[in-house]
């Protein structure tokens, strides 16, 4: 480190040449949160994230509320990735609540879900075009994204916050002929995202700046306990929906997007194979979704639980694995809802891959780790 | 973008609505005929199964949870062995020992998430570990729930008090964050740990810890 300085900083004292540095969180570059960093020079010597800012107390508000009503503030962590932030509560919640889900409602709760993962990711990549300098990448992503915002929209009636999923099923049965629509927007999705690889995947200079910055041995994410795409650009093969199957996963084909390499590069690609394979998905899906038949078991306005009882469920976000633990004590409220998120999980990565890049590669590190201030504060 | 769905889309609505009604109007009869009985059958079914899978203890999870009651005995108490999730209760002195077993023996290899549960009535405070593997592919689904408790106090001075309890920091890294989650929604000292100041808490938060049943929401 210190035979790449100038001779004349190198003769100073080590504790004079370091410069702490606030990152955040006005920032635009850092999200919601502050990042102190130490640099000597140009390189990072230490980094202690400080998430907190977008704080909301979820988990405490969830405690006053009964099953139902906690729907709608839930979700509210990542509003673009709604339908995946609840599934686990609602899933939680089903199981304590002893109700049945009807066959139909599983399927479009995978529809759903499969579409919220690319309407988040799209979200994700802009932002990791722009900071990249990618304005183009910023542009087709946000703009694309209007597609399936489109169809969630017309499934739902909300184009972000959709409150769908409720204990026992999904909030309203599908439009007429939403099938097809969706199909074609799904398919000409499809056609435009594999466009990126050109533009962006294949740039030299999105290679030159992101190929080994931030590798995170595939030994180092599993005992750092990441997830989701941080874990499968680093090797290992891991995925809720192929691992521990929910709902009608089970009846789905469903194929784990894995690379080795542990950079950003390879953390920067995996989400978007994996909104190819959630394409693919969600054509499964369609073909195999019940005609008719009902999309909700119906509740009471403030339903019984069977009694105390403990839950974990998860489930598979976009930004990884997603537990919920529920702790019931019989009462129409909860006693206690935890949120296990990924972005959270993820957070710990953050100063281990920091330590020794340039300053310059904080952006393609901070951003490929598909990380969401939001959630991670909850 | 939107100009292209905005073209294409028309085109399908219109055409359809016709041969949508058809379809439905024909069998409408009859499915209206025959979801009645199907209707009654499905709910007997679920009934029983329920009933019956609480008895029935799924053999690869008793296994695990075999080996550590015969390790552990009275250490530490075995509260339920489900589908995929195995819940320890642990004394706070054995804690520390389960995990150590858990990472070297049963190959769990990190933490999902550490969660503080406040019980004001036992006077205690829970701290519930959920611990899985990457490495172990026969342990991809499975949840090892590892709960212990702390002293609880009426009037606490975090980090001073007597609610404490041993980090697992040094068996599984990844309980880093979780802890220090814990420590400034709940006041749990862990000692051992290496970074035990605030995470998501503004610096001059002088309340109660706000995870704590003794801290009221304004209106509620």
């Amino acid at each position: 480190m210190a035979a790449e300085l100038p001779p004349g900083l190198a003769l100073q004292k080590v504790d004079e040449r370091i410069m702490t540095l606030n990152v955040g969180p006005q920032h635009p570059g850092s999200g919601h949160m502050r990042i102190v960093v130490q640099i000597d020079g140009d390189y990072i010597v230490a980094c202690d994230p400080d998430p907190g800012y977008v704080h909301r107390g979820e988990e405490k508000m969830a405690e006053y509320r009964n099953y139902i009503t906690n729907v709608p503030h839930l979700e509210r962590p990542v509003i673009h990735d709604s339908c995946n932030v609840l599934y686990p509560y609602v899933l939680g919640a089903e199981e304590i609540l002893g109700i049945e889900v009807p066959e139909r409602a599983k399927y479009v709760r995978v529809i759903a879900s499969e579409l919220n993962r690319c309407i988040y990711t799209m979200y994700w990549l802009a932002i990791y075009g722009i900071f990249l300098g990618h304005s183009t990448m910023f542009m087709w992503p946000a703009g694309d994204r209007e597609l399936l915002i489109d169809l969630m929209e017309k499934m739902t009636g909300a184009r972000v916050t959709h409150a769908h999923f409720v204990p026992g099923g999904v909030r309203n049965d599908l439009p007429p002929n939403f099938e097809e629509v969706c199909l074609r927007q799904v398919n000409y999705f499809e056609k435009r995202i594999k466009e990126y690889a050109a533009i962006f995947y294949d740039n030299p200079i999105l290679i030159s700046r992101t190929r080994d910055t931030g590798v995170l041995s595939r030994q180092d994410a599993i005992r750092l306990g990441t997830t989701g795409s941080v874990l499968r650009a680093s090797g290992v093969d891991y995925d809720l929906r192929v691992k521990e199957p929910y709902d009608v996963y089970e009846e789905l084909d469903v194929h784990t997007n894995v690379m080795k390499e542990g950079d950003s590069y390879a953390r920067s690609k995996v989400p978007w194979l994996d909104m190819l394979e959630s394409c693919n998905i969600i054509r499964q899906a369609l073909t195999k979704l019940p005609k008719s038949g009902s999309v909700r078991t119906k509740l009471k306005p403030n339903p019984k639980t069977k009694g105390p009882a403990t839950v974990y469920k998860r489930v598979e976000s976009g930004r990884g694995s997603l537990g919920c633990y529920i702790v019931s004590d019989g009462k129409p409220e909860p006693y206690r809802v935890k949120m296990s998120v990924g972005s959270f999980r993820n957070l710990i990565a953050m100063p281990y891959l920091l330590k020794g890049e340039k300053l310059g590669n904080m952006p393609s590190v901070y951003w490929s780790l598909n990380y969401w201030p939001v959630e991670a504060d909850r | 973008m939107s100009g292209d769905s905005e073209k294409t889309e028309p085109k399908p609505e219109a055409a359809s609505p016709p041969p949508d009604p058809k379809p439905d109007a024909k069998p409408d009869p009859k499915p209206a005929a025959e979801a009645p009985k199907p209707a009654p059958k499905p709910a007997p079914k679920p009934a029983p199964k329920k009933a019956e899978e609480p008895a029935e203890i799924p053999e690869f999870e008793k296994g695990i949870s075999d080996r550590l009651a015969k390790r552990f005995g009275e250490k530490a108490e075995v509260a339920f062995v489900k589908k995929d999730r195995i819940r320890i209760n642990a004394p706070k002195e054995h804690v520390h020992e389960v995990a150590e077993f858990a990472r070297d023996e049963l190959n769990y290899d990190h933490a999902e998430s550490v969660t503080g549960v406040d019980y004001p009535a036992d006077k205690e405070i829970e701290v519930v570990y959920h611990i899985g593997s990457y490495t172990d592919p026969t342990l991809a689904r499975q949840i090892l729930v590892l709960a212990t408790r702390a002293p609880r106090e009426e009037n606490p001075i975090p980090g001073q008090d007597s609610t404490r309890l041993p980090s697992l920091r040094d068996v599984f890294y990844s309980v880093e964050f979780g802890e220090r989650e814990v420590f400034e929604m709940l006041g749990v000292y862990f000692e051992g740990h290496p970074d035990n100041r605030r995470l998501l808490l503004p610096e001059d938060w002088a309340d109660l810890p706000p995870l704590r049943k003794d801290f009221a929401i304004k209106g509620r």
